[in-house]
């Protein structure tokens, strides 16, 4: 085998070393019963050349992936500079452990810092962690967090978040005591209006909210932020589409105590779901409740900055059942993914990538909204995606779409609540020409 | 100012914040295309950004290549040499992985794409789960988890399920204990408490192994839901009584769960399915060799019996036989089961990190996971014999693929175990897992996997051995180890009173900056 050095001979010779009579023997703690005798019934082993070209046939069968595309709902296609992949595939970044020996960590520790930073610039938050899996599970650890401050078990989340994030917050908290209540967004504004959080009370823990919602409406965080507030509750909010920060007011600045986010649209490919990377930014005084790894500037005795794992007696192996979170391995290359991004485009960057996310997402609603038999049915404001309302049920008219004329136009919102059978959701952005925009509305005629 | 500090080759680089220059730029997009739109128009003026995003950075593409491969050089990495932490498997991160994960048909395929064209993708999930069933003995596999404690609490919330299911809500909430041996991973007990069990520590034996009367006498208090059991356990040590031992909780109405970390010391060799165990969850950022990437992403795999597979998370892949419309057999998501614990994750789990622990294990085939297994725990028991003589080894048991030794005889001279692990790093190496497990007192976890050959072990093992020489002859060169990095030893006690977790544009005007 090429990846193990010794050869047999010298794996031979080290037995003689060591005195074990044979490589069996070197199992001889394993009860007898308990050890194989055949050998594993897996393929033999393939050759590179073999290998490749057998991922690439089973690629073949991936026709979607060819294609343009209209899909959003979590997961977003943007433009990745050519520097990113490189950066990211030199060893001492890949191929480093979790930076627990800072003097040898400092590459990993500097770019987590910067990290950090970045979410917060964001975010506009005081602080961030150094990563979460993915925008899902850090929105369940948001519902988490909001009961370890406020000692409170009712959280109001809103119909409008990530169906799937709605999930993944149910299985986490199922055993946690924790009581998650819907709260109806709006079906003419596509907004979740203040008012459908009337429920929230004394035991109130938090409002969760997306925006732009699952539905693209962006959502009015500095109401919402007022009403968890004057109930003494945090106001979580999700954002599954970061490239938003660079054109919408920032959560912190409406007012939210916690904001989470998928950070996936910052240059991490779309891999069919992932590995991605989860945001968590919240204010500093909630800094002890957090979840998950942070780093801090440190010195050492000649006063040379560096940094290091820190505040660590909140976390798994420390405090064990009394830990914040059971979180220890992060998303740490997907966060230098993003941070790489985010640093390459800079502050220009980002800001032109969501305006014209904005412009060319609204010029397709309005050529969609032209079109005879098809409407925009929420009045609300949004960023790069929008529901459209067809004439027929949607996802028959999708795959005809793709197999007929070979565009993507959306993604039927029956696969999330079998009563919208004729809604789809559009999602536009940079890559998406106006070519490709008015052949999908041509598409869209037929 | 440049002040050259140290040998090291790049000495000096800032935050990228402070390299910062309004009017940098390192992209370039094609202009806008479509008619354009005044932002209010869009956006109503309280919804929109009012910060113009102050302190993000403005820097070249030159600048950010410079920065990042600046501060690369900092790390020490697995293709540098020996990165021996215990209980981590550390081995050799292969470039073909790298280069399937990359292959452009499943590096674009949206995780909402349409499962009829999608098929490859699914079949990559399936053939995954086919061949992890068969390492592990489980044939009831989800690949949704995210990393190993994720793996975890998906496992530990599947056995809470299966009781609840078996025995009913009332008599359920009667079995709300979860045994873990004292020394276990920090996640265990955590993901236990996410499930809503009640921890109660087992002790361990002399020997480094469960204790088999402590445990009986735990089960015997008729509220064992289960036992979470690292096996070989974080001492390196292959718990022989594994099979009593699932006799023992099962017999108390409870269930296994083992967590997978090492099971680098038994793939080929031994399956946790033949042993009693009813679920488990792999990390293949170990064990399948998924680059650890400085902290992640991982996956962590949940393995279980087929009596636990329905509550699995959804979605489920299924396999459907006969020709699909290019001659294939087609993969399904299965979306409906009630007894399901729901869903972990967004989408289907970290899938790039499926397609490079599929290539390894057909790189390897079936000769080549056993001889994987069977090079790593002749590597570790190398250096359990190369160190013997100089270093306190707690545990006679043979060790499996990692060992653990002790600073007993060096901390006589005030040499503890942080101060070997520092001092090994001036001789090359990256250090083993310190302070871990907690029932040893100093413990240094030596794990060096099958990715090393003989030289390099010979070279770690003369390391440590001059060393505890050190230790005795000048013991101020140990204890202020690394001599030989950029930076020394940094004060994290102050760093946690004040944290500082973010760069703000005032520090650096207040010059509160050292080059």
């Amino acid at each position: 085998m090429r990846y193990i050095p010794n050869s047999p001979d010298e794996r031979a010779d080290m037995l003689h070393q060591i005195g074990v009579a044979s490589t069996e023997k070197l199992f001889d703690s394993i009860p007898e019963s308990l050890r194989l005798r055949n050998r594993l019934n897996v393929p033999a082993a393939m050759s590179e050349l073999e290998l490749l070209k057998w991922f690439e046939r089973l690629g073949a069968r991936n026709q979607a992936a060819q294609r343009t595309g209209f899909l959003g709902g979590g997961a977003y296609s943007h433009y990745t500079p050519t520097i990113v992949d490189h950066l990211i595939s030199r060893s001492e970044f890949f191929t480093a452990y979790t930076p627990y020996q800072p003097e040898i960590s400092q590459g990993t520790l500097q770019a987590i810092f910067e990290f950090q930073t970045l979410v917060c610039q964001l975010t506009g938050m005081d602080m961030a962690n150094a990563s979460m899996y993915d925008g899902s599970t850090a929105m369940a650890e948001a519902v988490l967090m909001a009961e370890r401050v406020t000692r409170r078990s009712k959280i109001i989340v809103s119909s409008a978040v990530h169906p799937q994030y709605l999930e993944v917050a149910h299985t986490y908290v199922q055993h946690a005591g924790i009581h998650l209540q819907r709260a109806e967004f709006d079906p003419a504004s596509g907004q979740t209006p203040e008012s459908a959080f009337d429920a929230i009370d004394d035991q109130t823990a938090a409002i969760v909210v997306q925006s732009p919602n699952f539905f693209g409406c962006i959502e009015d965080v500095a109401a919402l932020a007022e009403k968890a507030h004057s109930a003494g509750a945090l106001l979580i909010v999700t954002v599954t589409e970061a490239m938003s920060f660079g054109l919408l007011k920032s959560p912190g600045a409406c007012g939210a105590d916690i904001v989470v986010a998928e950070g996936q649209s910052f240059g991490v490919p779309l891999s069919y779901g992932g590995p991605y990377v989860g945001l968590f930014a919240t204010r500093d005084k909630y800094a002890r409740q957090m979840p998950g790894r942070l780093v801090g500037e440190a010195y050492d005795k000649n006063g040379r900055r560096g940094f290091v794992l820190t505040l660590a007696t909140r976390e798994q192996h420390i405090r064990r059942e009394k830990a914040t979170s059971n979180i220890c391995t992060n998303e740490g290359l997907i966060a230098l993914v993003a941070t790489i991004y985010l640093e390459t485009m800079g502050r220009r960057g980002i800001q032109e990538v969501a305006q014209q996310c904005a412009q060319k997402a609204h010029y397709a609603a309005r050529e969609i909204g032209k079109v005879a038999g098809y409407s925009l049915p929420y009045s609300g404001p949004f960023f790069n995606e929008f529901v459209v309302r067809a004439p027929a049920p949607a996802s028959q008219l999708l795959d005809q779409l793709a197999r007929g004329q070979g565009i993507d136009g959306g993604i039927a919102l029956s696969r999330f609540d079998s009563n919208r059978t004729n809604d789809f959701l559009v999602c536009v952005t940079e890559l998406n020409t106006r070519e490709q925009i008015d052949a999908l509305v041509r598409g869209l005629n037929h | 100012m440049i002040t050259k500090v140290t040998t090291h080759i790049s000495p000096n680089e800032q935050l990228i914040f402070e390299r910062s220059q309004s009017g940098r730029t390192g992209f370039s997009l094609p202009p806008l295309d479509v008619d354009e739109t005044s932002l209010s128009d869009m956006i109503p003026r309280e919804f929109q950004r009012d910060d113009d995003l102050a302190g993000m950075p403005e820097v070249t593409e030159v600048d950010v290549v410079r920065h990042f491969t600046r501060i690369s050089t900092w790390n020490y990495s697995i293709d540098q040499g020996l990165y021996p932490l215990g209980s981590c498997t550390m081995k050799y991160n292969s470039r073909l992985n790298e280069k399937v994960a990359r292959i452009a048909n499943f590096a674009n395929l949206h995780p909402l794409a349409s499962e009829a064209e999608s098929q490859g993708a699914l079949q990559v999930i399936y053939e995954l789960q086919q061949h992890l069933a068969e390492i592990t003995g489980l044939p009831g596999i989800s690949l949704q988890p995210a990393a190993g404690a994720h793996g975890e609490m998906t496992g530990i919330m599947i056995i809470r399920a299966f009781i609840d299911a078996r025995d009913g809500k009332e008599a359920s909430s009667k079995r709300r204990t979860m045994l873990i041996p004292d020394s276990a991973h920090g996640t265990n007990p955590a993901s236990a408490h996410l499930s809503g069990f009640t921890v109660k520590t087992i002790r361990s034996t002399a020997d480094g192994l469960t204790d088999l009367e402590h445990l009986r006498e735990l089960c015997a208090h008729g509220d064992v839901a289960g036992l979470m059991l690292t096996n070989p356990n974080t001492l390196g040590l292959f718990e022989k009584n594994i099979q009593e031992i699932c006799r023992i909780v099962h017999e108390a109405g409870g269930l296994v769960y083992m967590d997978g970390a090492n099971m680098n010391a038994l793939v080929g060799v031994a399956r946790p399915g033949d042993m009693g165990v009813d679920v488990i969850h792999l990390n293949l950022h170990k064990t399948f060799s998924t680059p650890h990437g400085g902290g992640g992403p991982g996956s962590g795999p949940c393995c279980c019996t087929e009596e636990l597979e329905p509550f699995l998370p959804l979605p489920r892949i299924v396999r459907i036989d006969g020709p699909g419309d290019d001659g294939n057999a087609t993969y399904k998501l299965h979306y409906d089961n009630p007894k399901s614990i729901g869903r972990v994750k967004a989408f289907l789990g970290n899938y790039g990190m499926m397609l490079r622990a599929l290539a390894y294990i057909l790189t390897h085939g079936y000769d080549g996971l056993r001889e994987a297994t069977e090079a790593a725990v002749l590597n570790a028991r190398y250096i359990a014999a190369g160190l013997l003589s100089d270093y306190e080894k707690p545990f006679d048991g043979p060790p499996m693929h990692e060992v653990v030794f002790t600073d007993k005889r060096q901390s006589r001279k005030g040499v503890h175990t942080l101060d070997i692990a520092k001092r090994l790093i001036d001789y090359g190496f990256h250090p083993m897992t310190i302070y871990f497990p907690l029932i040893v007192s100093g413990a240094m976890l030596i794990e060096p996997t099958e990715s090393v050959g003989r030289q390099e072990l010979d070279q770690f093992i003369d390391a440590m051995r001059s060393i505890a020489k050190e230790a005795v002859a000048n013991p101020e060169l140990v204890l202020n180890a690394p001599h030989s990095t950029r930076i020394g030893r940094l004060d994290e006690a102050a760093a946690a009173r004040k944290p500082v977790l973010r760069w703000k544009p005032m520090e650096a005007a207040a010059g509160n900056v050292t080059s």
